[in-house]
């Protein structure tokens, strides 16, 4: 059947632009690794009788102990940013909707901040205390702004959520401002983590989000047909035997917990939950059994490559990676938007 | 027939307003059951509670023997299927997976693949309503009844024993709404499917429902058939407006017409001899309004409303083997509008016509006539004559200047009739086929034309006030008519 050929099609091509910007990502920087070495050596991490004795040791200890982990960390914040992006979209039914215009990133970053601000540890979970109140606010935020949206407008259109979410954006950025003011010592620390970086992080940032992306994304792509559903509209979905109230709060969970973990660890990216699911919906359709894990792809590869970007373009000077995306994505955002708003337009008398 | 759906006593609402109050009815399999009422009588209010989307404050919903409440939602998606009236999409699925999301509810666990008996069903879903020439199209893409029946085949897949709708015909075009409702009605014949449905359009309801249920305020007003809830009485009182009763005019059940105000308050039109004009070739009346009208005639013959009234004459000699359209085209051509005229043709010169005014307290009548009696028939031995259709020879006019009933406009035909009949023996004019007195001719005509305004005459008899103009006017104008004919006769 057509259909089948096409969206194995798009798994094919999503995994090998996963894997080329892999390669590339762990490739290019000051010192070049040569791909072949790269295979090597991570062939050797993984199957220990593999040789690898030809290969400069400092390339070995580059890739493993630098490269690797940045590439996977940033893979990992791309993935979930789009994930998270793609069901906040469905749920809302709006593909303007992403953690960071509603809000979630901001609030994530305030539990983030004002982890650092009092530099406090919660007893029993230690270093994940930071991801557990970043999670944790992300989660307040949503319900907020959700709650304050529907206060409003209680059939909750999109634009009102949108407005609502960047209300609330620009709120919780002024309190984060003023924490930076009565901050002291820890002033570089925040302003650091702010700016949003996946650098220097090393693998142990990478155990810090992976439990909270595997829990993530396997509510949310259990709950694919149901945010297919709801994309009619909760009563339709409703009608159709959805327990809406219940699978809502799930995805709105799961939904936080990988916002809240992206922030956690790389510090506020914007645009790449907005930008990366519209792109996978526009190529290979909205139907979320496949725009999930798509986006997952696409994601990664995304938010790697903006990575190696950002280090590269004016090397030896690192930018934040948060600007390498919102240059690419805040254009992109305005595009969307216009083609939405002629698109109601053409669409209104049908 | 047995209870598909059983709401008892139901009351429920949004926040602090209770919308529906104290409501009751049934539903059995297989019946198509309309639900009516003016806005915000709480007809949407009670569709969302019966499907489960609107928790209710007392009473209870049973389907199937059970309380709504001990379904699940997905047990109650496998036997309840909803169509609203708005459904949004903001994203471009394909036909066929806005079509699948039907099948979620029969889809356990969460990895269960499509199935063969799926992709049947989805397939079958979508050949009755039409929609499988495009499943692979974009539902964006779709016009609003292309839409609307997408949405249909969706809540089709479901395989639901009752179907829910709202409006259903909103957004559609008269053709989808006949087939929408066709293929519903055959549904519930067939499939034994029960479907409850909201209307907005009486008539539409009165065409297609075994059962109504009329909602005022919240509460129930009536539950019946067609024909008992879409009463005059009812409707004026439940929606606050003007509306009329009349049969369907092929299929037995009520459809009601609105009346707009403008109509009631029309100038008080009074025709008049004035009104008319008389030449060589016809005679002709414009009405300042539309008349209710009741006629014989070439063309706009039958009951209707008609501005203009033409009396055509033709020579004896025509023959056409296409007499109403070259009627039509004759009309075109003196500046009349065939669709408001009515015709009628004769052999008669028409400047022989005989017309009289009669004034009674309240209303008058005009009645005009133009005689000839060269085909004259005796109606009771009218077996004798060949058929053969010669322009008519007594045409008779009757405007009259008043508000009748239905009854009345036979009425005033028989009156009519009567007259003309008693005029022809009193001026003995003979059948020539069998030597007996004529009551008419072969080909006669007749309008009655009524402005609908002023006096109400319910009644037309013989010796009703209105009769009684009409027996009087008849009778002296056919007589006049027939002589000024024969004088003409005479001289030639």
């Amino acid at each position: 059947m057509k259909r089948m050929g096409q969206r194995a099609f798009a798994y094919i091509i999503a995994l090998a632009f996963l894997l080329i910007a892999i390669l590339l990502g762990i490739s290019i920087g000051t010192v070049s690794v040569p791909i072949g070495n790269i295979v090597q050596i991570i062939g050797a991490e993984i199957f220990r009788f593999i040789s690898i004795d030809h290969i400069d040791p400092m390339q070995t200890n580059i890739v493993l102990s630098i490269r690797l982990p940045r590439v996977i960390l940033a893979g990992l914040v791309g993935a979930a940013l789009a994930i998270a992006g793609a069901a906040f979209q469905g749920l809302l039914r709006n593909p303007l909707a992403d953690p960071y215009t509603l809000g979630v990133s901001s609030g994530a970053s305030v539990g983030a901040v004002l982890t650092l601000f009092f530099q406090f540890s919660l007893p029993f979970v230690g270093a994940f205390t930071l991801p557990l109140l970043s999670i944790l606010f992300a989660f307040l935020t949503i319900f907020v702004v959700l709650g304050f949206a529907r206060k409003i407008d209680r059939a909750m259109k999109v634009e009102t959520i949108i407005l609502t979410g960047i209300i609330f954006s620009s709120f919780l950025g002024a309190f984060i401002s003023l924490l930076i003011a009565l901050t002291g010592d820890e002033l570089r620390q925040i302003i650091g983590w702010l700016l949003g970086s996946v650098s220097m992080r090393g693998w142990s940032y990478i155990q810090i989000i992976l439990p909270f992306f595997i829990l993530g994304t396997i509510i949310l792509i259990a709950n694919s047909k149901e945010l297919n559903a709801m994309s009619f509209g909760e009563e339709r979905a409703q009608h159709l035997g959805v327990n809406v109230q219940r699978r809502k709060m799930v995805i709105l969970i799961a939904g936080s917990i990988l916002t809240g973990a992206a922030v956690a660890v790389s510090g506020t990216i914007g645009f790449v939950g907005l930008v990366i699911p519209h792109l996978t919906r526009m190529l290979w359709g909205p139907d979320h059994t496949h725009l999930l894990p798509l986006s997952i792809l696409t994601g990664s590869s995304f938010l790697i490559l903006a990575d190696l970007v950002s280090r590269t373009i004016i090397s030896p000077i690192e930018l934040p990676i948060g600007v390498i995306t919102a240059l690419i994505g805040a254009p992109a955002f305005g595009i969307i938007l216009m083609k939405r708003r002629s698109g109601e337009r053409s669409g209104s008398d049908a | 027939m047995d209870q598909m759906l059983k709401v008892e006593q139901l009351s429920g609402g949004y926040a602090r307003e209770l919308i529906v109050k104290n409501v009751s009815f049934q539903v059995g399999e297989g019946e198509l059951f309309g639900v009516l009422g003016p806005n915000g009588s709480g007809k949407t209010t009670l569709l969302k509670m019966i499907s489960g989307i609107l928790p209710f404050r007392q009473g209870r919903i049973t389907i199937k023997g059970q309380s709504i409440k001990s379904y699940t939602m997905k047990e109650l998606a496998k036997m309840i299927a909803v169509l609203s009236q708005h459904s949004s999409q903001a994203f471009s699925y394909t036909v066929k997976e806005t079509v699948s999301l039907g099948r979620y509810a029969h889809q356990d666990g969460w990895f269960r693949s499509w199935s063969v008996e799926d992709e049947r069903i989805v397939q079958e879903a979508m050949g009755q309503t039409g929609i499988a020439s495009f499943q692979h199209k974009s539902i964006q893409d779709l016009s609003g009844g292309e839409r609307q029946r997408v949405f249909l085949a969706q809540a089709l897949v479901q395989e639901p024993e009752i179907l829910l709708l709202d409006e259903p015909t909103n957004h559609l075009d008269l053709s989808y709404q006949k087939e929408l409702l066709d293929l519903l009605k055959k549904w519930t014949g067939e499939k034994g499917l029960t479907v409850v449905s909201i209307f907005h359009d009486l008539n539409l309801a009165s065409l297609y429902c075994d059962r109504l249920l009329l909602l005022e305020n919240g509460g129930v007003h009536s539950n019946d058939i067609p024909n008992e809830v879409v009463k005059v009485e009812k409707i004026k009182e439940v929606y606050h407006t003007d509306v009329e009763k009349h049969p369907h005019p092929s299929i037995p059940v009520p459809q009601m017409v609105l009346l707009p105000k403008y109509g009631a308050n029309e100038a008080n039109v009074v025709i008049e001899p004035s009104y008319m004009q008389i030449n060589k070739e016809y005679i002709s009346l414009q009405s300042p309004i539309p008349l209710r009208t009741m006629s014989s005639g070439v063309v706009g013959s039958g009951l209707g409303w008609q501005h203009t009234f033409v009396n055509r004459h033709v020579d004896k000699s025509y023959d056409c083997s296409d007499h109403r359209q070259e009627m039509r085209q004759f009309l075109r051509e003196r500046g009349f509008e065939p669709s408001e005229t009515i015709g009628m043709m004769t052999a008669v010169h028409v400047e022989d016509v005989a017309y009289k005014l009669l004034k009674a307290d309240g209303f008058s009548v005009l009645v005009i006539v133009t005689a000839g009696v060269g085909n004259a028939v005796d109606a009771s031995k009218s077996v004798e004559h060949s058929f053969e259709l010669i322009p008519g020879t007594i045409n008779t006019w009757i405007f009259i200047n008043g508000k009748l009933t239905e009854e009345a406009f036979i009425q005033s035909v028989m009156t009519a009739t009567e007259a003309k009949v008693k005029a022809m023996e009193n001026l003995k004019v003979v059948d020539i086929v069998t030597g007996t007195i004529a009551t008419g001719t072969s080909t006669d005509s007749i309008l009655i034309a009524a402005t609908q305004t002023g006096k109400e005459l319910e009644f037309a008899g013989t010796i009703t006030p209105l009769g009684k103009l009409i027996s009087q006017g008849v009778f002296q104008c056919t007589t006049e008519a027939i002589e000024n004919s024969r004088k003409r006769k005479q001289q030639l």
